[in-house]
């Protein structure tokens, strides 16, 4: 190291609040600098149709954060998200793409429906939100369970594992919904006399008439238990180990396929929690295609929210806001436009972020030259993974150094 | 030797961040000379190199390089493709070969001759015969880069970079993976580049290479060249007092250092080898009987072997990489399953038991201690911080009910560890990718033997890390031994081997094809079981 050896064993408080600061700088800059490129972009969208962008961009938000119900649907849309995004960053976190939240959503809403009609009718409040909950999350667990075990015991890319299963299952599903259970003339099940989740509209009139309901609280909790479990503790220190590398954790007595396995279920049962915002707090039955597009835009929120349970829930009201504003705008530009927006907000942090990263790190090489002896910076012996950490490591794409042996 | 300069660099610098990798760095080559460029890892060497190649631009300093006649021109700033057709190739570490492609076809890659369409490849092997026939790189061009060993790659490496018309070569620590024989093909292939013109510059940090093989020498201590010699003259201490800024006790000295090619001086080494307090016999920590160990691409890795390591003992496995040596480590470690066979641990009370089937984490509170041939890979999460590192296989003991690390623990086990173990800088926060290869070395270490253990499996202990850390690991081994602790010590460094071990065996083909005591062992002796000259010896 070319670096004089601070005496001190710990960094002092100007080097602390300098970590934070740089830390602060990597985490939040990015994606800031991400959506301004994508506000870019949809001004010319917005003038290719004729209209001033700044009028739309004052409907959209007039029609979300500007009026209680559009507020409340906001938070209804990012309720879901929020377990999606949770869902495939807790399976990114342990080196996993999971791309099946989509199906095991749809599953953790159809469980906590049956389950919920065969309950009785006089069954406590309580009891019955708890049951179904804990039928939704099996719902879901049981769907990722699957690809889990398979890459655990066989190795098989969980991958196309999922999306293969994303087809099975809600084929599945649609069938026994459509052939057993379903109310004469729509695609969905009876309603459940139980089970349902106090709309959060009932409790304050910030909601008022919109689907936001006391799911969102519950998926809160799940952001900050996902947190304290991947940060805190053992198993989620051993969890983080085989995402970043599988053999290091390996070494260190961790079983990876059980933990694959095991994260799977998790990453399900997380994905199958979101079915309950509409089943147990919406429409009290499972319809086909309740939440369709939810699963699948949960990669994007985890994406935005670089699979950190904060972020999640950051990105998830982001996306449930552009979706909610869609509506909102639809007098001025067609809603698609949109559903192009979020792309662009996610191919923008996709692009933007590594690019930004390089900038940053670029700036900070030039003004504070040699002040501290301490970087994140290498500088020789270590070659093998050089460039930035990908923030979106799909599993299996370490490419090998080409040297045999 | 023309004397003419083949490139002079004057006070290059070059910073990754906060980090200044060259603080003002010159390197003057003559042509047609090989010129050794020394220094401790992390003292900026490949750097500087890479400035040379065009693969970083420099933040100060000018580059000049004589690229047609004997002009020097100045190029500062040029890319890797302008250093390339100027002649100037460098062969990393890292081999960067396709290995499901061709010999022939990884040395035209990206300059293919084409007949029509498609790719003249009967074309392009005969010029690589050519080229191999020339240089005295042996390797045949139809071969697939995967089947060929790590010597054959290197070959292939310094082929392509030949092949695109390189005068000036560098290369970047050449020897790392090569067998002594290999490496004496090596220097056979240097020589004869320079005799033909060529110049070339050596990266390394093994003083006896230097010695061996350069004519000049530029010696470099962080991120600054600090001397500049001819070879004729300078002594491998010397060398080293250069490139640490201090004396240093070479562990290797005698058999590295003071060594005459060709010849093993076995004294001074053998004075540096305190014998072992426990008695060899009926005290035998690690017991391994007619283990197999299969790997995907062969039933037999590693084949019936049997062999034990005593208390007190350092027992060194030789070899060339890929004769058995990574499996039969997984297989004691419990990362890979034998197909037969048995491997015992003694307990601290002496007590062998039988391992065979127990999985990482109880062969590791079981008392035996692993230090991973390859950190990057196995030894550490290089993106979790220091203090992480610190608890990697251990992370168990750390919990606070719940399931909860204990954060006060850890930080306290790293402050302590960081200490004895010297690791710097000393900030337990820091990523550990962030620390030189001898300190994330040293994180490997003060976790492995800083804790309970009976038997120790050290695998390439010091592969790239810088001499002082050498001195210290070598240190903790030889103390570890006098705690009676059953050391075994496989290194593709035998100058390591020959330093540290009671015993010395050699690995060929998956068995021990020879196992002598240290006093017999030599480079000499042991060199042609390594190649399989005598495979059916034992």
């Amino acid at each position: 190291m070319t670096s004089p050896a601070p005496s001190a064993m710990r960094p002092d408080s100007a080097e602390r609040r300098q970590r934070w600061r740089t830390h602060f700088e990597e985490s939040i800059l990015p994606p800031l600098v991400a959506l301004a490129i994508a506000a870019v972009v949809g001004d010319i969208l917005i003038l290719i149709f004729g209209e001033a962008p700044g009028e739309v961009y004052r409907l959209l938000l007039e029609g979300t954060w500007g009026n209680a119900y559009g507020f409340g649907q906001v938070i209804y849309k990012a309720t879901t998200l929020t377990f999606t995004g949770l869902a495939v960053a807790v399976g990114i976190r342990a080196g996993l793409f999971n791309i099946g939240a989509e199906s095991q959503l749809a599953a953790g809403g159809f469980l906590a429906a049956v389950i919920g009609l065969a309950m009785p009718a006089g069954t406590p409040g309580i009891i019955a939100i708890v049951v179904c909950l804990l039928a939704a999350a099996a719902g879901g667990g049981a769907v990722g369970a699957i690809p889990g075990v398979l890459k655990a015991r066989f190795g098989a890319s969980e991958v196309i594992v999922t999306i293969m299963l994303n087809f099975i299952v809600l084929a599945l599903l649609n069938y026994v919904v459509a052939a057993h259970i379903h109310v004469a003339e729509t695609l969905h099940t009876p309603e459940m006399r139980v089970g349902a989740m106090p709309r959060l509209a009932d409790m304050s009139s910030v909601f008022a008439g919109s689907a936001a309901n006391t799911t969102f609280l519950f998926a809160l909790a799940a952001a900050a238990i996902v947190w304290w479990y991947l940060f805190r503790t053992r198993a989620g220190y051993e969890l983080r180990a085989v995402g970043l590398q599988p053999d290091a954790a390996e070494y260190g007595g961790v079983r990876v396929g059980s933990v694959w396995a095991k994260t799977m279920i998790v990453s399900g049962a997380l994905a199958g929690l979101g079915g309950v915002n509409y089943v147990l707090g919406y429409k009290h039955y499972y319809e086909e295609g309740f939440a369709a597009g939810s699963g699948f835009l949960g990669i994007a929120v985890a994406l935005v929210g670089r699979n950190h349970p904060v972020g999640v829930v950051i990105a998830s009201l982001l996306f449930a806001t552009l979706s909610q504003g869609a509506l909102a705008v639809n007098a001025l530009v067609p809603k698609q436009m949109v559903d192009v927006l979020t792309a662009v907000v996610i191919i923008a942090v996709a692009t933007a972020v590594p690019e930004v990263r390089r900038a940053l790190a670029a700036s900070r090489r030039s003004a504070g030259t040699g002040s501290r002896g301490q970087g994140t910076g290498q500088v020789e012996g270590t070659i093998s993974n050089p460039g930035p950490s990908s923030q979106f490591p799909v599993p299996g794409s370490q490419l090998s150094s080409g040297s045999p042996s | 030797m023309s004397g003419l300069p083949a490139l002079r660099m004057a006070g290059v610098v070059k910073r990754f961040g906060p980090v200044v990798a060259n603080a003002g760095a010159d390197l003057e080559v003559a042509q047609g000379e090989i010129h050794a460029l020394v220094g401790e890892n992390g003292a900026g060497k490949s750097t500087l190199m890479r400035v040379l190649a065009g693969m970083y631009p420099p933040d100060g300093g000018t580059i000049e390089v004589a690229t047609s006649g004997s002009s020097l021109r100045d190029v500062t700033g040029w890319t890797t493709r302008e250093a390339i057709d100027a002649g100037v190739g460098m062969v990393h570490q890292h081999f960067m070969l396709v290995p499901t492609l061709t010999v022939a076809e990884n040395l035209i890659l990206g300059r293919e001759i084409r007949r029509g369409l498609s790719i003249d490849l009967a074309g392009a092997e005969a010029q690589v015969r050519e080229l191999c026939d020339r240089t005295g790189l042996r390797v045949d061009p139809s071969r697939r880069v995967s089947d060929l060993s790590v010597g054959e790659s290197q070959r292939v490496e310094i082929l392509k970079t030949l092949y695109r018309g390189a005068k000036i070569l560098i290369l970047d620590e050449p020897t790392a993976v090569l067998s002594p024989p290999e490496v004496l093909d090596l220097w056979k292939v240097l020589r004869r580049l320079r005799d033909d013109g060529g110049t070339v510059v050596l990266i390394t940090h093994k003083l006896d290479e230097v010695i061996e093989i350069s004519e000049t020498i530029t010696v470099m201590r962080a991120g600054r060249t600090v001397g500049r010699m001819p070879t004729a003259g300078s002594t491998a201490r010397g060398i080293a007092k250069l490139m640490v800024g201090r004396e240093v006790s070479l562990a290797l000295d005698g058999v590295a250092v003071g060594r005459e090619p060709g010849t093993g001086n076995r004294e001074p080494r053998a004075a540096s080898v305190p014998s072992s307090p426990f008695p060899v016999a009926g005290s035998s920590a690690l017991v391994i009987s007619n283990l197999t160990v299969p790997s995907p691409r062969k039933s037999n890795e590693v084949d019936n072997l049997s062999f034990t390591v005593a208390r007190g003992e350092i027992l060194g496995v030789a070899g060339v990489e890929g004769n058995g040596q990574t499996e039969l480590i997984e297989a004691i470690t419990g990362l890979r399953l034998p197909s037969s066979g048995t491997i015992g641990v003694a307990d601290s009370s002496g007590r062998l038991i039988d391992i065979t089937t127990r999985d990482v984490r109880t062969r590791a509170d079981g008392g035996l201690s692993h230090i991973p041939e390859d950190r990057h890979r196995r030894g550490l999460v290089l993106e979790y911080s220091v203090a992480e590192n610190l608890i990697l296989g251990q992370q168990h003991r750390f919990t606070a009910g719940a399931g909860m690390l204990d954060h006060q623990r850890i930080e306290s086990n790293a402050a302590s560890r960081i200490a004895t173990f010297d690791i710097r800088p000393p900030d337990a926060a820091l990523p550990s990718r962030a620390l030189s290869g001898g300190n994330q070395q040293k994180i490997v270490i003060a976790r492995e033997m800083g804790r309970d253990f009976t038997v120790l499996i050290a695998a390439q202990p010091t592969r790239g890390v810088d001499v002082g850390a050498i001195e210290f690991i070598h240190d903790q081994l030889r103390r570890a031994r006098a705690d009676g602790k059953a050391i075994l010590l496989v290194s593709a460094d035998l100058v390591e081997i020959l330093a540290l071990s009671d015993r010395v065996t050699v690995m060929y083909g998956g068995r021990m094809v020879v196992t002598l005591e240290a006093a017999e062992a030599s480079p000499d002796v042991l060199g042609p079981y390594m190649t399989g000259a005598h495979g059916s010896a034992a």
